[in-house]
C-alpha cells in the first residue's frame, strides 16, 4: 500500500494515554481478529499478553535444551580426563561411583552457564534483535516510547487491513494521534 | 467483554471498602511521581555535565586504584614474597581479600533474582546499581586468587585446555570447583544485568541529544522498541535468569566455603560452612549496598525512589543475616566444646585469647554480633546515620571474619615449634586499598554512564501502570475505590 506521497505503509498507529486505556485498546483489536498487530509501552503491562491473544513464551523450553547441553558438556569434560584420558589419585580417592558427588559442582555451574547463555541468546534471537533500525521509529512521538508512551499499530500486512476500517477502530478504542506509519 | 467486565465491578467496589483498604501499603514510589518523572530523574542524572563532587570522587577513587595496580605489577614482576605470608600462614590477605569481595556480590544477586521470584517490588529501587556493585566485587575479588598463584602467566592451567604435557586438572578439587563457580557467576551476573538494562538503553538512545551518544547507547541497546511481543519473551528470560542466579548465587559461596571445609584443619573443617558463608555473604553485601545507596541517594536526591520503607527492609535482612551469623559463630564454639577434641577447642580459645584477639572482639564480636542488634528499633533503622554507621562497622566486621577463619586457622598449627604470625607488608596493605579503588571507580563510571535505577522496572510498581488502574477521564470505571498496588 503506498500513499499520496509516495511512501510504503507499514501500519497505521495510535497513542493512548495510559496503560489501562491500551490494555482494552488491545482486547478490542484481537477481539476484532487482527493478526498482525503489537502494542508498544515502556515497561511490561501486566496480563497484556493475554490481552493480545499470545500464548506462554515458548523461551523456557530453548533454556531447557541449553541447560542439557551444559550438563552433556561438564560430563564429557569432566569423566573424560579424569577417568579415561589422566586419572589422577589425589588424596587416595578411588575412582568409583562413590566418588562421583565430588564431580557435581561442576556439573551444576556448567548447566546453569549454558542455560544462561541460551536464555540471552535466545531472547535476542527470537525478538529479531539486534537490528539498526524498525518502521516505527519513522513516528517522531514514537521517541516516548521508552519514556511514558503507550502505542498500538496495526501493520498493513494483516489480511483485514483496510485504512479506513483500522482507523476508525482505533479511534472507537480512544487513541489518540492517529497516524500512518511508512515503511522507509 | 464488557460483560465480563461489568460484573466484577460490584466486588471490587465492596472489597475496596471493606477488605482492601485495611491492607493499603506505604507506595514504593512516593509523592504519587509520573512514568516521565522518573525517566527524567534517572536518565537526567547520566545526561549533562558531571558534577563537581563526581571528579573529586573520581580522582581520589582512580589514584587509589592505580597504586593497587602498580602494587599487582610490583608483586607479579617481583613475586609472592613482597607479600607478609610465610610458612604456617600460607593465605592471608590474599585469600581474605578474594572471600571478603566475592561475599559482597552475592548481595547484588540476592537482590536482582532472588527477591524476584519472591516478588518483592521493593527491590526495583536498588537492584539495578546492587547488580553492577556484584560485578564490580566479582572483579576484585578475582585479581586475588589470580595473582595469588604466584606464576601469573601459569593461571591458564586452571581451565582444563588439553596441552602437550596431557596434565588435566583435578575435576574433584574444590579449588577447581571455585575457579568454574566465580566465572560462572561473573559470567550470569553480567548476562543478567545486560538484560535488564537493555530497555534502560533504549530510554538513553530516545533521549539522546548528540549522535556519538545517540549511536553508542543505540547499538546497546539492540533496536529496543518496547514491543509487547519483545516483553513477552523478554520476561521469560528474566524470570528464567533470576531462577537460574538463585542456585548459582547460594552455589558459589557454598564453594568458596569448601576450599576451607574439605581441608583437615581445626576451625575449617566443618559442615556448618557453607549457610554460614553464605548468610555472611548477604549480609556484607547488603552493606556495602546500603554503603554506596545512601550516599547515591543523598546526591542525585532519590529520595522519592530509595525510600525510608526502602532502607528500613534492607536494615532487616541484616539483622536477619546478622543474627544467622551470630549463631553460627556460637554454633563453632558450642561444637568446639562439645566435640571433645583437643586441637578445636585450643584453635577457638586462640581465636577469642591467641595473638589476634582483638580482631575478634572487635570484628567479629562487635561489628558483627551486636552492631547490626541495633535494627531491632524501628528509629535505629529510620536513621541514616545510624544505618550507616552499622553498615560500615558491618564491612569492617566481615572483613575480619575472614582474616580470623584464615589466617586464625593457620598461624598456630599441630606443632608449636612451627607457629608464626603473620604481619602484612605495603603491599598487602596497598593492594587491598587498591581493590577498593577499582572498586569505586567503576562504580563511578556505572552511575555516571548507565541509569542506576532500572527504569523500565521501577515504573510497574507505579499504581498507574496497573492495566486495571481508574484513568482520570474514567475511562476504566474498575476498582474505583482507589487500590493500593503492594
Amino acid at each position: 500500500m503506498i500513499t499520496p506521497s509516495g511512501h510504503k505503509v507499514y501500519a497505521i498507529a495510535a497513542e493512548y494515554p495510559t496503560a489501562a486505556a491500551l490494555y482494552d485498546a488491545a482486547k478490542r483489536v484481537r477481539d476484532a481478529g487482527f493478526k498482525r498487530w503489537d502494542v508498544f509501552s515502556p515497561f511490561p503491562i501486566h496480563g497484556m499478553d493475554d490481552a493480545m491473544g499470545l500464548g506462554k513464551s515458548w523461551l523456557s523450553a530453548v533454556v531447557l535444551a541449553g541447560g542439557l547441553s551444559g550438563l552433556t558438556t561438564a560430563l564429557i569434560l569432566e569423566f573424560g580426563p579424569s577417568w579415561i584420558l589422566y586419572p589422577l589419585i589425589v588424596h587416595g580417592k578411588p575412582y568409583d561411583w562413590k566418588t562421583v558427588p565430588a564431580f557435581f559442582p561442576i556439573m551444576f555451574e556448567l548447566t546453569i552457564l549454558f542455560s544462561a547463555f541460551a536464555a540471552f541468546f535466545a531472547v535476542l534471537i527470537m525478538n529479531g534483535l539486534p537490528r539498526w533500525n524498525h518502521p516505527m521509529f519513522n513516528w517522531d512521538r514514537f521517541t516516548r516510547v521508552t519514556n511514558d508512551g503507550f502505542f498500538l499499530a496495526i501493520e498493513a500486512r494483516d489480511p483485514r487491513f483496510d485504512q479506513n476500517e483500522t482507523r476508525d477502530l482505533l479511534e472507537q478504542t480512544g487513541g489518540q494521534h492517529i497516524t500512518i506509519v511508512h515503511e522507509d | 467483554m464488557d460483560g465480563a467486565t461489568a460484573a466484577p465491578e460490584v466486588i471490587a467496589g465492596e472489597a475496596s471498602t471493606s477488605v482492601e483498604r485495611p491492607l493499603a501499603r506505604v507506595p514504593l514510589v512516593l509523592n504519587k511521581r509520573s512514568f516521565g518523572w522518573l525517566t527524567e530523574q534517572i536518565a537526567g542524572a547520566v545526561e549533562g555535565r558531571a558534577p563537581r563532587w563526581w571528579w573529586v570522587a573520581f580522582a581520589v577513587a582512580a589514584m587509589v586504584a592505580g597504586i593497587g595496580l602498580f602494587c599487582l605489577g610490583y608483586q607479579i614482576s617481583t613475586g609472592v614474597g613482597t607479600w607478609g605470608l610465610n610458612h604456617p600462614v600460607g593465605w592471608a590477605w590474599d585469600i581474605t581479600n578474594f572471600v571478603f569481595w566475592i561475599g559482597i556480590g552475592h548481595a547484588g544477586t540476592l537482590i536482582s533474582a532472588i527477591l524476584f521470584l519472591l516478588r518483592q517490588k521493593w527491590r526495583t529501587s536498588i537492584n539495578r546499581s546492587a547488580e553492577a556493585m556484584t560485578l564490580f566485587a566479582v572483579i576484585c575479588a578475582a585479581i586475588f586468587p589470580g595473582v595469588h598463584v604466584g606464576r601469573v602467566w601459569m593461571a591458564w592451567y586452571l581451565a582444563p585446555l588439553p596441552n602437550n604435557y596431557g596434565i588435566w586438572p583435578n575435576f574433584r578439587s574444590p579449588l577447581l570447583w571455585d575457579v568454574f563457580a566465580v566465572s560462572t557467576y561473573f559470567t550470569v551476573s553480567v548476562l543478567f544485568w545486560y538484560t535488564g538494562l537493555i530497555p534502560d538503553l533504549g530510554t538513553l538512545r530516545d533521549r539522546a541529544t548528540s549522535k556519538i551518544k545517540k549511536f553508542l547507547y543505540g547499538v546497546f541497546a539492540v533496536g529496543w522498541r518496547g514491543s509487547n511481543r519483545n516483553w513477552r519473551h523478554y520476561e521469560m528470560a528474566y524470570l528464567l535468569l533470576a531462577g537460574l542466579a538463585t542456585p548459582l548465587v547460594l552455589s558459589v559461596h557454598s564453594v568458596v566455603s569448601f576450599d576451607f571445609a574439605t581441608s583437615i584443619l581445626p576451625t575449617w573443617h566443618t559442615t556448618i560452612f557453607p549457610p554460614y558463608f553464605v548468610a555472611g555473604a548477604i549480609f556484607g553485601g547488603f552493606a556495602m549496598v546500603l554503603t554506596l545507596m545512601l550516599p547515591a541517594r543523598a546526591l542525585y536526591k532519590l529520595h522519592d525512589i530509595i525510600t525510608p520503607q526502602h532502607i528500613d527492609k534492607m536494615a532487616k535482612i541484616i539483622l536477619l543475616t546478622g543474627s544467622i551469623v551470630t549463631y553460627a559463630y556460637a554454633m563453632e564454639f558450642f561444637l568446639a566444646w562439645y566435640s571433645g577434641n583437643s586441637y578445636e577447642r585450643f584453635a577457638f580459645w586462640n581465636r577469642v585469647l591467641g595473638p589476634y584477639w582483638w580482631c575478634w572482639w572487635v570484628g567479629m564480636l562487635f561489628c558483627n554480633m551486636l552492631s547490626p542488634q541495633l535494627f531491632w528499633f524501628r528509629w535505629c533503622r529510620r536513621n541514616v546515620f545510624v544505618v550507616y554507621f552499622v553498615c560500615m562497622c558491618v564491612n569492617a566486621g566481615m572483613w575480619f571474619e575472614r582474616f580470623i577463619i584464615i589466617v586464625g586457622g593457620l598461624h598456630r598449627d599441630f606443632l608449636p615449634s612451627s607457629w608464626g604470625l603473620f604481619i602484612p607488608t605495603w603491599v598487602d596493605i596497598w593492594t587491598f586499598i587498591g581493590t577498593l579503588g577499582i572498586f569505586l571507580s567503576l562504580f563511578l563510571l556505572f552511575i555516571r554512564f548507565l541509569p542506576m535505577i532500572a527504569m523500565s522496572e521501577i515504573k510497574i510498581v507505579l499504581p498507574e501502570a496497573d492495566p486495571h488502574h481508574p484513568s482520570p477521564t474514567g475511562h476504566h470505571p474498575v476498582a474505583a475505590g482507589g487500590k493500593e498496588r503492594t
